[in-house]
């Protein structure tokens, strides 16, 4: 009798790229869901908008490069990064904008690299990043949360901000738009009022919850928990979300304990801006992160340290991108000196 | 450095579905006598002995056919009484396919056996070097698979501690499992025999916590033996905790070296179905002429434990197991990990042939070869590689043809366990860029060498004529010196000295740059173990490269 040639192993796991993915989207819909709740309509925007342009793209390269596009799109890379990006955009940003973020996310962070597993950045925060320096007064468009405000922007007044720029009733945009919690610390703290009193004005009073922004709180907090189940799930890696979570805690808690009236607490970063979102979903993307125990460990520590500097420091609101694309430079580099010891290698380092 | 790790632990591994069950409920039971064996003349690692019989030649059974001429060799014996009907090539199972000597011989039923003089108790008086002749002369090879010769293992004497493997960590094969819980005492019995060659001070019975029979069966053995000197060790049940270097860090806490061997760190680690076979060896003058083999799989009608004589054909062993089911699909040699698929059945049981697996095609997911997605570098590959290495770099090497860098992340420390390619998320099939990688490397090493060689008589061509050169020009200077000296002038001599300084210099920094420039890390020093993985992975090429020929 004859049989079949195969090669071993003959046995496998189930898990398939797809189904990780799928899986961290899953994680994402709490999160999201907050993020909806809070800042409204514009959210929704995004994520349309981002999921639209992201996939065409895609399939228009795909098409170009003379590439299969149905398993591409079906593994469920290009949706992370759209979503990614609509998440991390301000509810309130013109349509084009999302639109260059995303063409930019994907022709030429992920595609013009050679498309899954070869880019070298994370596509998401390429396109947030380009969008942020290019666009700086768009990516402020962020509103109050809901409980500062009585009640969402109507779904045709964010509409006709999103796509034909007019704000309702004539008024300028800057009477709709809020500053984050973080960026009013920020610049307040710059005009030399410290934290207690930003947090006890009129103006930005509302904007603060229990610990950090009033909204911000729940999102970060769904977020943690989506990525816990992640790692629960063994869908990502753990070491990348503890050391760049750590490292954010310990050098703001330092910060914080020296001058409490000038840096917000540990607490306060960690359920802030993009904290979660970052280290369960943006900084654990493989593909862009060190792929060795070790250098998993240095890259999430990484992000931390320029996350909190950019924050503190910086000129940008929030430094979460910015960190994330320069680690991203450095992966090669801790890839090759993070190798680790091979079984039987008994060379002392 | 001291222990890398506490015992009870080695990096990554897997935990698997076994499908024990298949098979571990039948008792090991006799192959049925057949007309016609085919005994492979190479059975084992190391070089093939040379043929000792004729065609036509009556022989006795528990003949040598072949004797060993180089150091690492085995015999192979006659299985059966009977006549010597064909020499020459045969197929037989390898991963390349190709056809390789064997000894044909055709069963007379006699049972015939040659004269047989049992050493038994005697062992324990006989010294170290004459009990691993009979070892050698009864052609017996590590029966867990690798099949290299155990005198050789045997040579180190005063290692501390003797491991015998009874774990059998690949899912379905359970004839080490029967074999512990039938023949417990005849294993300690070979046991206690290779401690004596080796003179060994502790030995440890390793298996796997999930053969509680075996467990208890090699237990009841040790405490009727009474001395003390056996440990039964149960283990947790993490694919490959059967393979050497594992089951060493697992129990001692030590790693082997890179590049060396058990000895190094005091082990030595033997199989159950070796021991076995060497306490036939020492107590019944047997030779290795059988072994027992696991039909097992949803593809066989009655899976069964056989003990089947060397050279016995698959074809007629499936026959004594009810035949194959409608749905049979692949022929394995070995486990669902590591094993390798054969494309017939009209091939001889060999001495590495633990267990043959025939599946169904929905039983088995091997890795899709063609269509796989890139590696997106999760890392799930790290974390389950027993050899601590870094899968997914070396893959990228390896695919990319940059073998210096492959071989630069420890490409040859890949023990081919198929753990990585078992959690990749994007189905590479790792181990096939491994092994190739490794052949192609080989045969690169093998060409180097050879123009190495060339090079280096160019350059003691090249070094002799300028030697006659320079001697020329010393004995023209020393003439032209004499001729000055007699005409008062300067004398050459000092400024010559300093000019062959400077040149001796320029001459030791090139020796030194070439020297460095030679050799690509790593794969100077290969222990026999790597070699003959390159060996096997260099045929499967040649045979993978033939097979995308047709
Ligand atoms: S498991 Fe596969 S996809 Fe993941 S890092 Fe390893 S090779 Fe790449
Ligand atoms: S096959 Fe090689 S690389 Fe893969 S897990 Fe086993 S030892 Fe590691």
């Amino acid at each position: 009798m004859l049989f079949r040639k195969a090669h071993s192993p003959f046995i496998n796991a189930n898990t398939r790229v797809h189904s990780i993915m799928y899986q961290v989207l899953a994680a994402l819909i709490p999160g999201t869901l907050a993020s909806i709740y809070f800042f409204g309509w514009g959210i929704l925007f995004n994520l349309i908008i981002a999921t639209g342009v992201c996939l065409l793209s895609e399939a228009a390269v795909l098409k170009l490069r003379a590439r299969p596009v149905k398993p591409t799109l079906k593994d469920g890379s290009t949706l992370i990064t759209a979503c990614l990006l609509a998440l991390a955009l301000p509810p309130l940003v013109p349509w084009w904008l999302t639109v260059i973020a995303s063409i930019f996310a994907i022709v030429v962070a992920k595609q013009l690299y050679g498309g899954l597993g070869f880019n070298l950045f994370n596509p998401a925060m390429v396109g947030y990043v380009v969008v942020m320096v290019s666009f700086p007064r768009e990516m402020t468009y962020w509103t109050a949360p809901l409980g500062a405000m009585d009640q969402w922007l109507s779904f045709s007044d964010v509409f006709n901000i999103i796509f034909h720029s007019a704000v309702p009733g004539q008024a300028s945009i800057d009477s709709i738009t809020m500053a984050t919690p973080m960026d009013a610390i920020k610049t307040q703290v710059a005009l030399e009022h410290d934290i207690s009193s930003t947090r006890q004005s009129p103006v930005y009073g509302p904007l603060f919850g229990v610990i950090a922004g009033k909204g911000w709180e729940w999102i970060n907090l769904l977020f943690l928990a989506g990525g816990l189940w992640l790692i629960k799930m063994k869908t990502i890696d753990w070491r990348i979300p503890v050391s760049f979570l750590l490292t954010l805690l310990l050098i703001s808690n330092f910060f914080a304990v020296s001058d409490y009236a000038t840096y917000p607490s540990a607490l306060f970063h960690l359920l802030s801006g993009g904290t979660m979102l970052c280290a369960f979903f943006i900084a654990t993307d493989p593909i862009s992160a060190s792929t060795t125990p070790r250098g998993r460990w240095i890259y999430g520590a990484g992000i931390g340290v320029l996350t909190y500097t950019i924050r503190t420091w910086g000129g940008y609101p929030d430094g979460i991108a910015f960190a994330v694309v320069f680690m991203n430079i450095t992966v090669p580099l801790l890839d090759y000196y993070t190798r680790p010891k091979t079984y039987g290698d008994l060379e002392v380092d | 450095m001291e222990p890398t790790h506490k015992p009870g632990h080695f990096h990554g591994g897997l935990r698997l579905n076994y499908h024990k069950e298949l098979s571990n409920q039948n008792a090991i039971v006799a192959g049925k006598a057949q007309s016609r064996y085919v005994v492979p003349v190479q059975q084992h690692i190391g070089a093939p002995g040379e043929i000792i019989v004729e065609t036509g030649q009556c022989v006795l059974k528990g003949q040598m056919l072949t004797r060993p001429t180089k150091l690492i060799s085995a015999p192979v014996h006659a299985p059966v009484s009977g006549r010597v009907v064909d020499i020459g090539k045969q197929a037989v199972p390898h991963p390349s396919g190709m056809p390789a000597d064997c000894i044909v011989i055709e069963n007379d039923f006699q049972e015939q056996w040659v004269e047989r003089n049992p050493v038994g108790d005697r062992y324990n008086q006989m010294n170290s070097h004459e009990l691993r002749n009979i070892v050698r002369d009864a052609g017996i090879v590590g029966l867990g698979g690798a099949v290299f010769p155990s005198a050789i293992k045997q040579t180190e004497t005063n290692i501390h501690t003797l491991i015998i493997n009874g774990v059998e960590c690949e899912p379905y094969i359970t004839c080490d499992d029967r074999l512990m819980r039938e023949r417990a005492r005849e294993i300690l019995s070979g046991a206690d025999i290779i401690a004596h060659i080796i003179k060994a001070r502790e030995c440890i019975i390793a298996i796997e916590d999930n053969k509680p029979e075996a467990i208890a069966a090699i237990q009841a053995a040790a405490d009727e033996d009474g001395t003390g000197f056996f440990r039964v060790q149960s283990i947790p049940t993490i694919y490959p905790s059967g393979s050497e270097k594992q089951l060493i860090t697992l129990l001692t806490g030590k790693e082997v070296p890179i590049n060396g061997l058990p000895a190094d760190i005091d082990v030595l680690c033997q199989n159950v179905g070796t021991a076995y076979a060497i306490h036939k060896a020492v107590h019944e003058d047997e030779p290795l002429i059988s072994r027992i083999v696991t039909f097992t799989g949803k593809g066989i009608k009655q899976t069964q434990n056989l003990e089947v004589l060397i050279g016995t054909s698959i074809a007629d062993c499936a026959a004594q197991c009810g035949g194959y089911s409608d749905d049979a699909s692949c022929l394995i040699m070995g486990g669902p990990m590591m094993g390798y698929t054969l494309s017939s059945d009209q091939l001889p049981v060999v001495k590495a042939c633990n267990c043959l697996l025939v599946t169904t095609s929905d039983e088995i997911h091997p890795a899709n070869t063609e269509a796989h997605l890139p590696c997106i570098r999760c890392g799930r590959c790290v974390d389950v590689c027993p050899a601590k290495l870094l899968p997914q770099q070396i893959y990228w090497y390896a695919s990319t043809h940059n073998f210096e860098r492959a071989t630069e992340y420890h490409l040859f420390d890949c023990i081919e366990c198929g753990c990585c390619t078992y959690v990749c998320p994007s189905q590479i099939p790792l181990v096939q860029y491994y092994r190739s990688a490794k052949s192609e490397i080989w045969t690169l090493e093998a060409e180097r060498k050879k123009s190495n060689h060339a090079r280096e008589r160019h350059e003691a061509r090249e070094r002799r004529l300028q030697q006659q050169k320079r001697e020329r020009e010393e004995n023209l200077r020393k003439k032209r010196e004499m001729l000055n000296k007699k005409k008062g002038g300067p004398a050459e001599s000092e400024i010559d000295q300093k000019k062959t300084a400077i040149e001796a210099a320029l001459a030791r920094v090139k020796q030194k740059k070439e020297s460095l420039s030679v050799a690509p890390k790593n794969v100077d020093h290969l222990s026999a173990d790597q070699q003959r993985q390159i060996k096997e992975a260099d045929q499967r090429r040649r045979a993978n490269g033939k097979e995308s020929d047709e």
